[in-house]
């Protein structure tokens, strides 16, 4: 029930976003997240967004998920998880 | 990494297998070093979301044998009593009233085998909606009726329902009202780990419940109970890598809360909900399947707000109600065993054929291993 999405404000008027998530738009209210503005990335809850997102910050997580473990492919897949195919 | 931005949320470098592979790998590792202090290392995930993305991956299966995942008390159908169930189905008998709620609660049996998923089919007017506001729209829409709103939920779903509240108020809306049988995620870690007999070294915290309160909350988790805290995203490799974390901290033997979500959890949270939150509820007692009703680990409406307060403007009482007769959601909750060592998992109990709301609700426990396998 907690699960959330997120999507790209394409306009808002007072507190009421319309949000576009891959294609399909939906009203979304903005009473939780004042501070959003158009083209932000918000994550969505119930038709509220409960928090603006920063890009930078996804890719940020990208990056370290490939700095720790980009490295150790040859190493996993001759290890005990050559089951693991990638 | 050339991508636009709407591409490094949908990125399939989160579901990566290479990456998972490396993982599992390092995870297996960690298992093994961690191991030397005995026995199998035992994580909670918290939330029901978190139950479910563990299953749909498929990653269970994959996880080294000294490693089970429990699962906690992060179902919101999950966690609320037979008598709250027992409230709502209550609430839907009022003639003329107009029952909204998520769609999970539709299949869950009160006390005398009722749901309201059997009571719209013999005619009551009950509407599944996406949003509580989708509920006040309808209230608008309708002014002679009487809407009903079923909030149940943690802090994610909470602050939602003050929204639409909050809302109803403003426009002056006399025919709106909602339950509130809203549980915290904090206070049910204390009450998991106050019992000594738990076997829980690490619990992976729920995303986007952090992403209200934040991180300073769960502290005591780690301090008071020396027990480590990832919060953790929804993707296989946020869940992966949340897990690796928590390994770490138990190898280390330094608990701490980290936030492996934080493109969408910051310390703070977002003081825009908690402000809202603190204004329509209060905190209060809640009733919690297998557990019973225990001081301020819920909310209720506050004092400026209790007008939309559905059990009191209905006047609905509480009434104790027992657990389905051989059912053991409660103690799967509390992670003190897994689904199919229940003896109706599988049999009697079924998605089509549900006793217990672990195997009611689309995120329970036993909905997931039922779909999903172990």
């Amino acid at each position: 029930m907690c699960l959330a999405v997120p999507g790209k404000i394409t306009s808002l008027k007072n507190s009421n976003a319309e949000v576009d998530f891959n294609g399909v738009k939906r009203a979304v209210s903005l009473d939780l997240v004042p501070e959003a503005k158009k083209n932000d990335y918000v994550l969505v809850h119930a038709g509220f967004a409960i928090q603006v997102l920063e890009p930078k910050e996804a890719e940020e997580t990208l990056k370290l998920f490939a700095e720790i473990y980009g490295k150790e492919h040859q190493d996993a897949l001759s290890g005990p998880l050559s089951h693991v195919k990638p | 990494m050339k991508t636009s931005p709407a591409e490094r949320f949908a990125s399939p470098l989160w579901r990566d297998r290479k990456l998972a592979a490396a993982a599992l790998a390092e995870m297996e590792r960690l298992v093994a070093a961690a191991g030397k202090t005995g026995g199998t290392v035992n994580f909670m995930e918290v939330c029901g979301t978190h139950t479910m993305a563990i299953a749909a991956s498929g990653m269970r299966r994959l996880f080294p044998k000294g490693l089970r995942m429990l699962s906690g008390p992060g179902c919101p159908v999950c966690v609320t009593s037979q008598g709250d169930i027992d409230r709502v189905l209550a609430l839907a008998e009022i003639p003329g009233v107009i029952i909204t709620t998520f769609g999970d609660m539709m299949k869950v049996k009160g006390s005398k085998g009722l749901d309201l998923h059997s009571m719209r089919e013999k005619g009551t007017d009950i509407r599944v909606v996406y949003s509580p506001l989708d509920a006040v729209a309808l209230a608008e829409a309708e002014p002679e009726r009487q809407v009903v709103f079923i909030g149940v939920g943690f802090e994610t779903t909470a602050p939602v329902i003050a929204g639409a509240v909050a809302r109803a108020q403003k426009a002056g809306l006399k025919n709106f009202s909602s339950t509130a049988f809203f549980k915290l995620v904090p206070p049910a870690l204390e009450l998991l780990l106050s019992d000594p007999t738990n076997r829980i070294h690490g619990f992976m915290l729920p995303g986007h419940v952090s992403a209200i309160i934040g991180l300073e909350p769960y502290r005591f988790v780690a301090e008071k109970y020396k027990v480590p805290c990832v919060v953790t995203g929804f993707e296989p490799m946020d869940i992966l890598a949340g897990i690796n974390m928590l390994l770490k901290q138990v190898v280390s033997g330094r608990p701490a809360i980290e936030d492996e979500y934080f493109r969408a959890v910051k310390a703070g949270g977002n003081p825009a909900a908690q402000k809202l939150l603190s204004e329509v509820f209060k905190v209060s007692e809640a009733s919690w399947r297998a557990i019973g009703t225990v001081k301020a680990t819920g909310l209720a409406f506050s004092k400026a707000y209790e007008g939309f307060d559905a059990v009191k403007r209905f006047h609905i009482p509480y009434s104790d109600a027992p657990e389905p007769r051989g059912c053991l959601c409660g103690k799967i909750l509390l992670g003190k065993t897994l689904p199919p060592d229940c003896p109706l998992f599988g049999k009697s109990c079924t998605p089509a054929s549900a006793v217990g709301p672990c195997m009611v609700s689309s995120e329970g426990a036993c909905a997931a291993w039922f779909k999903y396998g172990g």
